[in-house]
C-alpha cells in the first residue's frame, strides 16, 4: 500500500459511512424500503478486503454497499438503486440487497445466506479452467459458516484445489443470536482449518485486513488452492434498519465500538504517510459531497417504466403460444 | 387480537398442555422471532423447548422429523418460506413419506410454520410464495390462514394433529386485528364463507382473501350482484364441498391468488371447476394471480406484479360485464 492508496481506501470508508447514514435517513424519510442492510462499524473491513483482491471476481451479500462502491460501482448508481430507481445498478428491480456489476466482477449481493457461496466456487471452477489466475472472493458472514452449502464448499473447493478466497466477516451475529449459541466456537476459521490455509485477522483494522487479504490472493495466485480468512468485526447498527438491536446491552455495544476503523485508520494515514488535517479534511469533505450528489441524483431519477415488470425475465424472449 | 398473538396464544396453550411440544428456528427463543410469533415462550418453557438454531434450514426440518420420531411435537419455524428451498427434501422425502413408506409404522406429529408472500420491496429473493409446490405433495397436510380466530384454532389443531403439516401464514397479516372465540369448536379443514352472496363465487386464500373483502363493494356496485367471498383455509385437503355448494347457488366462478399464474394453485380449483361444475357455471371460470414474474424491488413493479384491491375490481368487473353478470 502507497500513500495514494492509503487515501484512497481512507475516503471509501468515509464515503461508505456517510454513505450508509444517508441512506438509513432515507429509510426513515420513505424514499427507501424493504431490507436495508448497514455496514457501519465494518467500512474498514469492506474497503480493504476489496482493495486488496485487486483483481478477480466477487460474490457477496446482502451487507454490500461499501463493497460495491470499492470496487468502483458508482455510488450515485447505487443509492438510485436503493430508491429503486431506473437508473439504479439493477434499474431498481433488486434494491439494497441486491447489486450486481459484471463489468466490475461483481457478483452481488445476494439475500440467501450461504446461497451465494457454491456459486463462487463454481466461478472459481471456471477461472481455473479459463487459465486465469486471480481467483475469486466470496464474502459471508460467520451465520452463514453453520450451513450446508458453506461446508459443501469448503470440501469442494479443497478437493479440486480452486482459487478462492473464503472471507469471512465474522461480527459475532446472525440478526440476534449470537454465534457463541450457534456454534461451538467463536471462531470459525476452525471449521476450515482441515481443508486449506486459514487466517483471522481484526476486522476493525482495515491494514491489517488489507495484508492478510493481499497475502491470501497471492498464495491462490500461486497456485496454493482456496485460503480462507476470518475478519473480527463489530456491527454499529442492527441486523437491518428494521432491526431494535435490542438483544445487544449498551456495555457490549461500547466494548465492540472502541476500535473504531475510520479513527484507526486515521492515525495510521496522520503517523505513516504524513497527512495533514487539512489533507484529511479535504479527503471528509470530498466524501460528504459525493454521497449528498447521489442522493440528489437518486432523488431526481425517474422510476422504471412499467414495461420494466417483464423484462430480463429471460434472455431470450418467448411467449405462451397460444394459437 | 392481533394475528400474530393468536398464533402465539395457541402454540402458548399447547406448550403448557402437552411438555413434548418443543418449538426450534432461528431468533425464535431470544429474539421472540422475526414476527414476534413465539414471543415469551421461552422465557416460560425454557431453551430446552424453545430452540434457536443456526441458519440452517435443512437441519431445522430434518431435525424436526427425528424429533417427532423420537416422541416429541415439533414445530419448526422456517424464519420466511423463501428459506424452506433449502429444506424441500427433508419436507418431501422425509417428513411426507415416512408414514407411507413405513406403512404407517411411523406416525410424524409435526408442523413447519412460515410466513410467505409479498411483503413490502423485499425483492426476488424475499418475496415468493410455496403453497402451490407444497400443496402437490401427497403426505402433506397444508393449512393457510388468512383469519385471526381461525389462526388460532388451526394452528392448534396442527400441532396436536398426528399428521405433518405445512402451515402457510402471509408477512403481511401478522398485525391483522380480529376476535377469537376461544370456546368455539372449529374445523381448519372446513373453508371460512368470509361474506355470503348470490351472484359470484370469490374463492381465494391467505392475504389475497382480505384483498377481495376490499375490492367487493366496487365490485357489487359496479356490477349490481353480490358476490360470496371463501377462503379456503385447507389448500390440502380442499373442502370441494364448500364450493360446490356455493357455485350451485352463484353458477359463477372466480379464483384469486397472489403467486404466479403458471402452475398456480388456483389452477387446481378452477380445473376442479370444469371437471366437476362445468354444466353449473353460467361463465367461463376467472383466475387472477401474479405475473409470471420473480418480484421485482420498486413499488411500483411490485404491485403491478400481483393483484392488488384495484386490479381485483377492475378485472372483475370487466370479466363480469362480457359475461352479463
Ligand atoms: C437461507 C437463509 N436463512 C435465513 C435468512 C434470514 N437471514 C438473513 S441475514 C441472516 C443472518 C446472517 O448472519 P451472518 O451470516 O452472520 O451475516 P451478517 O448479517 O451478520 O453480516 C438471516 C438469518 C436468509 N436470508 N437466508
Ligand atoms: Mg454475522
Amino acid at each position: 500500500m502507497n500513500k495514494l492508496e492509503a487515501e484512497d481506501i481512507y475516503y471509501l470508508m468515509v464515503l461508505g459511512r456517510a454513505f450508509e447514514y444517508a441512506a438509513k435517513e432515507n429509510y426513515m424519510k420513505g424514499n427507501i424500503s424493504g431490507f436495508l442492510h448497514l455496514d457501519i462499524g465494518q467500512e474498514g473491513f469492506s474497503v480493504a478486503a476489496i482493495k486488496a483482491f485487486e483483481k478477480g471476481d466477487i460474490f457477496s451479500t446482502y451487507r454490500e454497499h461499501i463493497m460495491a462502491m470499492a470496487r468502483d460501482i458508482e455510488t450515485k448508481a447505487i443509492m438510485a438503486e436503493l430508491f429503486g430507481k431506473q437508473t439504479g445498478v439493477s434499474g431498481g428491480k433488486g434494491g439494497s440487497m441486491h447489486l450486481f456489476e459484471p463489468s466490475r466482477f461483481f457478483y452481488g449481493g445476494d439475500a440467501i445466506v450461504g446461497g451465494h457461496i457454491p456459486n463462487a466456487v463454481g466461478c472459481a471452477y471456471a477461472r481455473a479452467l479459463q487459465g486465469n489466475e486471480d481467483g475469486v472472493m466470496v464474502i459471508f458472514g460467520d451465520g452463514a459458516t453453520n450451513g450446508g452449502a458453506f461446508f459443501e464448499s469448503l470440501n469442494i473447493a479443497a478437493t479440486h484445489k480452486l482459487p478462492l478466497l473464503f472471507l469471512c466477516e465474522n461480527n459475532e451475529y446472525a440478526i440476534g443470536t449470537n454465534i457463541k449459541r450457534a456454534a461451538p466456537f467463536r471462531e470459525q476459521a476452525k471449521k476450515a482449518e482441515p481443508y486449506m490455509l486459514t487466517y483471522t485477522v481484526d476486522g476493525m483494522d482495515a491494514k491489517a485486513v488489507y495484508e492478510t487479504v493481499r497475502k491470501a490472493q497471492i498464495q491462490i495466485q500461486e497456485g496454493h488452492g482456496p485460503v480462507f480468512v476470518e475478519a473480527f468485526t463489530c456491527r454499529y447498527e442492527g441486523h437491518s434498519v428494521s432491526d431494535s438491536n435490542a438483544y445487544r446491552s449498551p456495555q457490549e455495544m461500547n466494548h465492540c465500538k472502541v476500535k473504531d476503523p475510520l479513527e484507526k485508520f486515521k492515525k495510521e494515514l496522520q503517523e505513516k504517510w504524513l497527512c495533514s488535517e487539512r489533507e484529511i479534511k479535504s479527503i471528509e469533505a470530498k466524501a460528504q459531497k459525493a454521497v449528498d450528489e447521489a442522493v440528489e441524483y437518486a432523488e431526481n431519477s425517474p422510476e422504471p417504466e412499467l414495461d420494466a415488470l417483464f423484462e430480463n425475465v429471460f434472455y431470450e424472449e418467448r411467449k405462451n403460444v397460444v394459437s | 387480537m392481533l394475528y400474530r398473538e393468536a398464533l402465539n396464544k395457541a402454540l402458548d396453550e399447547v406448550m403448557n398442555a402437552d411438555d413434548t411440544v418443543v418449538t426450534l428456528g432461528e431468533d425464535v427463543g431470544l429474539y421472540g422471532g422475526s414476527f414476534r410469533v413465539t414471543e415469551g415462550l421461552v422465557e416460560k418453557y425454557g431453551e430446552k423447548r424453545v430452540i434457536d438454531t443456526p441458519i440452517a434450514e435443512l437441519s431445522i426440518v430434518g431435525n424436526a422429523v427425528g424429533m417427532a420420531i423420537g416422541g416429541l411435537r415439533p414445530v419448526a419455524e422456517i424464519m420466511t418460506g423463501n428459506f424452506s428451498l433449502l429444506a424441500f427434501d427433508q419436507i418431501i422425502n422425509h417428513m411426507a413419506k415416512l408414514r407411507y413408506m413405513s406403512n404407517g409404522k411411523i406416525t410424524l406429529p409435526m408442523v413447519v410454520r412460515f410466513p410467505q408472500g409479498v411483503s413490502r420491496q423485499l425483492a426476488a429473493q424475499h418475496s415468493e410464495s410455496y403453497e402451490q409446490m407444497l400443496s402437490a405433495v401427497p403426505g402433506l397436510r397444508v393449512l393457510s390462514v388468512s383469519d385471526v380466530n381461525y389462526a388460532y384454532h388451526a394452528l392448534k389443531y396442527a400441532v396436536l394433529s398426528d399428521d405433518p403439516v405445512i402451515f402457510i401464514e402471509h408477512e403481511l397479516l401478522y398485525n391483522k386485528k380480529g376476535e377469537v372465540n376461544f370456546s368455539q369448536n372449529l374445523d381448519p379443514f372446513k373453508a371460512r364463507i368470509a361474506k355470503e352472496g348470490s351472484d359470484i363465487t370469490i374463492v381465494s386464500y391467505l392475504k389475497m382473501v382480505d384483498d377481495v373483502m376490499l375490492a367487493v363493494p366496487e365490485i357489487e356496485k359496479e356490477l349490481g350482484c353480490s358476490c360470496e367471498v371463501i377462503d379456503l383455509c385447507s389448500l390440502n385437503p380442499v373442502d370441494y364441498e364448500s364450493l360446490k355448494h356455493s357455485i350451485e347457488k352463484t353458477s359463477r366462478l372466480v379464483m384469486v391468488e397472489e403467486d404466479h399464474k403458471t402452475g398456480g394453485y388456483g389452477a387446481q380449483i378452477v380445473s376442479w371447476a370444469a371437471e366437476e361444475m362445468f354444466y353449473t357455471l353460467d361463465a367461463p371460470p376467472l383466475r387472477l394471480a401474479g405475473e409470471d414474474v420473480p418480484i421485482p424491488y420498486n413499488r411500483s413493479l411490485e404491485l403491478a406484479s400481483i393483484p392488488t384491491p384495484e386490479s381485483i375490481t377492475r378485472d372483475i368487473v370487466t370479466w363480469g360485464k362480457k359475461n352479463d353478470v
